[in-house]
């Protein structure tokens, strides 16, 4: 009987195998499959004794090639482990690491969402003759072993909803949280709350909760991973991988298959090697800061020493972070350094209190920030001669020195004698105003008001079109170079509407792309609005000298790059300015569409944040106009996924600081910024005819199987769903812009 | 009394609808579509946001401007001479020749033999309580209609007013508005026809489904 069981799980274990390495040809598991087939034809010919014995030197085999097959794995067999079923998940590891924990909000598929499972946990731990619980807030996605009402761990957006909702209580009970990351990717339907803008919502959140937060990725899948990763501390399974895009998804868009179209293996598995995406890789480019090793090719629910190892890795790292925050930890801090091998027993045997007090709140933040604001430093390019960089250093400097004497030491007596002064000005209004008031009565008495006649005749009379009162001077200072054309354009919308065809001079010119009859925005050029916009002459271009590059070395990227680079004059697919709008001083980031689809990698990210710490110290208003954006730039991976929870710390900062950050969409946005730094902004506002969302119409029908009507992301449906605040004609975004910034947002702004 | 299988005899000599295709405006006409008996289709998707095929282009102003397929069927004949040529609004281009589906042909049938009884007004329309409880209990064909009869309600604007039925009478047959949906005028609301012929109806309409074979 025991044989019997033994065998059938050696038979588990090579169908595994089989799994994992999928079509591949493999010598080693010919063999385990030769030797399990041997053993069976000689099984029942054999004594007890005998076949126990045969059994054993079978499993040793096992051991043996399994430990030789996991010297093997390519980055597309550790997709395929991650992806398995069989494959460890959060209600193991809530099973097995913690002592005890109590599942909150759901119950199987009895729950808002059962692929975001939430527990409050916590880990008993000894000081002496004590023994602690020191409670944490686990939260993570959960697969569930293939359950379908898990949905794979692709989570919804009020999942993610309720992860944000849990953290903020932990933050309020001031207990750690520990995420355990394991999901292919959001789930991209636009429904209240979104999954673009409440993955934003969470990185905005997250970059300011006030406890530590431990990460642990086995499958991080693009925005759905950053939706829980942003924390202090990130650990990754050695089996797991974290990623920009599936190796399917970057195989579809290299070899630019449309929907349905099946994509070659073999260009996939490429994909999976190209895209950096394995434990090591991460580890090496510094987005992970440990590797948990697991068993031979992969950890799974049987692998009970995995779960110690986890346990004490996990008991580690929150040690850490609460060290690196702590008032006294000297000794403790030097045992437990990043580049020591301490023996799990002796991390779990040092009493580390997981608790946190405001001063050391505000050291976490600040060295949180810096954790990320120092990562994909070198995944761009930065061309400026030294002098350059030791100008723009001890500018920042200055800068930060007036900004302190003007806004913060000097401001602050300003705003207290200006206080006192309206006090003392109101006061004596009054009793002027009682004083005066009897001599005005009289005034008015003396006789009746006269008009000036001339200014009653303007009042009255009709507009003389002589005089040129209808002539309308538009007044652009750019012109499309499509006004030059000399053809008619039709308006998609002519069939609803009815629009006839439009000249181009005037459609692209005394227009600006606007139809006169029913209103639709043909996408404008970028520098349509810089000219158009803004104060003439006033756009100052600074860190231009960055430039995108190719970090990873994706093979044919180089070419790419430097034909965008080409056709547009730019080095990347972010310019930023220093302007004025009437007279106002404003920094200005703009993603333009025609560089590399405005996707954004470490150079655009990096060039966000620097803008940002720009009109942060010159409290400036900040204004995010995006031409277009497909999201985030999948051939700089990690580099550029990354940027998602960089800049949206860079903006939390920004707005903290009592900074205006306004988000201007145009034409198409999605995906990773609009998941981000750009759907993180109170100040969301259209262009009319933009499309704002997730994912596209072919990515939504490819994961989720639904079809979605064509105007399912257009502007006025992400402002029926909340997802932006306004929808601006483009003509009108000057005087918008110039109202918004009398009106709205920002204590520090320096006209304020 | 019309003969119902006449009709359908008459639809099965041509079991088709020509459909021509006409310049919607000025312009120079290039034919994507090069030879008669090419098949076309209709715009597709759970939108229909798939154009159809693509028969020709118009350019005007140096605009060129498609002309999809809007039914789907075989191209019957092309207008090849004005290839190239610059043509008026409303010239004859193409025609298309539509195979009817079984939907279509019963539809046909139907819209012969039957006395439609059309929306007077945009409103919503319910059948009195007294009509409406046979409807729900023995389907449509349980209900006898006269003319004068009072049959239906109709509710606009939170105001209801009764409404009686004009026309034979006869039992109703199909009923082509939904419950609580705005029924535009003119639309057809009920189908009625003699009651001797109810049986007959429905027996050329079980044929078409059996046995009409769809070509689109």
């Amino acid at each position: 009987m025991d044989t019997e069981k033994r065998i059938a799980e050696l038979s588990e274990r090579l169908g595994y195998i089989r799994d994992i390495f999928g079509s591949r040809e493999n010598a080693n598991i010919t063999l385990l499959t030769s030797k399990l087939h041997e053993f069976g034809e000689r099984e029942p010919l054999a004594s007890p004794q005998e076949a126990a014995r045969l059994v054993q030197q079978l499993e040793d085999l096992f051991v043996f090639l399994e430990k030789k097959l996991d010297a093997e794995l390519s980055a597309m067999d550790v997709v395929r482990i991650v992806r398995h079923p069989h494959r460890v998940s959060l209600k193991d590891i809530l099973e097995n690491v913690y002592d005890n924990y109590t599942e909150i909000g759901g119950q199987d598929e009895y729950s808002i969402d059962p692929g975001m499972l939430i527990a409050r946990a916590y880990i008993t731990r000894r000081r002496g003759d004590k023994v602690h619980h020191q409670p944490v807030m686990v939260i993570g996605q959960e697969k569930g072993h293939g359950q379908e009402f898990r949905n794979g761990g692709s989570v919804k957006p009020w999942g993610n909803a309720k992860a944000l909702q849990y953290m903020k209580v932990a933050e309020t009970e001031k207990i750690p949280i520990h995420t355990f990351v394991s999901t292919p990717g959001a789930f991209p339907v636009e429904d209240y709350p979104g999954a673009a803008q409440q993955i934003a919502r969470n990185l905005y959140e997250m970059a300011g909760l006030k406890v530590p937060v431990v990460s642990v990725i086995s499958e991080g899948g693009s925005g759905g991973a950053e939706a829980i990763g942003l924390s202090d501390a990130r650990l990754m399974f050695s089996h797991g991988y974290y990623s920009v895009i599936s190796p399917e998804g970057a195989a579809a868009i290299e070899a630019g298959t449309r929907q349905g179209q099946r994509v070659p293996p073999e260009l996939i598995t490429a994909c999976a090697e190209r895209l950096k995406m394995t434990a090591r890789d991460n580890l090496s480019m510094g987005y992970v800061d440990r590797i948990i090793q697991e068993p031979h090719l992969g950890a799974r629910p049987y692998h009970y020493d995995f779960f110690k190892t986890l346990r004490q890795e996990i008991i580690r790292a929150t040690d850490q972070v609460f060290l690196s925050i702590a008032g006294m930890k000297f000794f403790r801090a030097m045992a437990l350094g990043r580049h020591k091998d301490v023996s799990p027993a002796d991390a779990e045997n040092m009493y580390v209190r997981w608790t946190v007090d405001e001063a050391a709140a505000e050291r976490l933040l600040w060295r949180r920030y810096r954790k990320y604001r120092c990562m994909a430093e070198n995944a761009f390019v930065d061309s400026r001669s030294p002098t350059k960089r030791l100008y723009a250093n001890v500018q920042g400097v200055v800068w930060s020195g007036y900004s302190f004497l003007r806004y913060d030491f000097l401001g602050k007596q300003e705003k207290r004698l200006s206080k006192a002064l309206g006090e003392v000005e109101g006061e004596l209004r009054v009793v002027v105003d009682k004083m005066s008031g009897s001599l005005r009565k009289m005034t008015r008495r003396s006789g009746p008001a006269v008009c000036d006649a001339e200014k009653s005749r303007m009042l009255t009379e009709l507009s003389q079109p002589e005089l040129g009162a209808c002539l309308e001077d538009w007044g652009w200072s750019y012109i499309s170079p499509r006004a030059r054309e000399d053809r008619a354009v039709t308006c998609p919308n002519m069939k609803q509407s009815g629009c006839p065809d439009l000249w181009a001079p005037d459609l692209f010119g005394d227009f600006a792309g606007v139809c006169s009859h029913c209103g639709h925005h043909f996408p404008m050029e970028y520098q349509w609005y810089l000219h158009n916009v803004f104060d003439p002459d006033s756009l100052h271009e600074f860190n231009a000298e960055i430039e995108a590059g190719n970090p990873l070395d994706y093979p044919g990227f180089v070419d790419k790059l430097e034909e965008a680079k080409k056709k547009t004059g730019r080095k990347s697919s972010c310019l930023t300015y220093e302007s004025r709008i009437d007279g106002k001083k404003i920094v200005v980031a703009v993603l333009i569409a025609p560089f590399r689809g405005g996707t954004v990698g470490a150079a655009e990210g990096e060039k966000f944040i620097r803008a940002l710490a720009r009109a942060r110290k010159r409290h400036y208003p900040f204004l995010a106009y995006v031409h277009g954006t497909a999201g985030i730039r999948i051939q700089e991976s990690l580099n550029g996924l990354i940027q998602m929870p960089r800049v949206t710390m860079a903006v939390r900062r920004y707005i903290e600081a009592g900074g205006l950050y306004l988000v201007l969409y145009d034409t198409n946005s999605y995906a990773g910024p609009v998941a981000s730094f750009l759907g993180c902004s109170p100040y969301q506002f259209a262009i009319r005819s933009s499309n704002i969302g997730f994912a596209g119409p072919g990515v939504i029908k490819e994961t989720t199987g639904i079809d979605i009507p064509p105007n399912y992301h257009n502007a006025y449906q992400a402002l029926t769903r909340g997802h932006v605040q306004g929808i601006w004609d483009r003509r009108e975004v000057r005087k918008n812009l110039k109202n918004a910034l009398l009106t709205i947002g920002g204590r520090n702004l320096y006209y304020r | 009394m019309i003969d119902v299988k006449s009709v359908l005899e008459e639809i099965k000599a041509a079991p088709y609808e020509e459909i021509e295709i006409k310049a919607p405006h000025t312009g120079v006409v290039t034919f994507e579509v090069k030879e008669t008996g090419v098949r076309a289709v209709a715009p597709s998707g759970a939108y229909l946001e798939k154009p159809g095929t693509l028969l020709a282009s118009i350019t005007r102003e140096r605009n060129v401007k498609p002309l999809h397929a809007m039914v789907s069927g075989e191209v019957a004949t092309i207008h090849l001479e004005h290839s190239g040529a610059f043509v008026e609004a409303g010239t004859p281009l193409l025609v298309l020749r539509h195979y009817l589906t079984k939907d279509e042909v019963v539809a046909a049938i139907l819209r012969r033999v039957l006395h439609l009884f059309c929306a007077p007004e945009r409103a919503k329309y319910y059948f009195i309580p007294s009509v409406d409880i046979k409807v729900k209990a023995g389907g449509c064909r349980a209900v006898t209609v006269k003319p004068g009869m009072e049959l239906f309600i109709v509710s606009r604007m939170k105001r209801e007013k009764p409404l009686a039925y004009d026309g034979p009478e006869g039992i109703i047959y199909a009923v082509y508005f939904q419950h609580d949906d705005n029924v535009e005028a003119g639309q057809a609301l009920i189908g009625v026809c003699p009651e001797n012929q109810t049986g007959l109806i429905q027996d050329v309409v079980n044929r078409v489904h059996s046995d009409w074979e769809e070509r689109n």
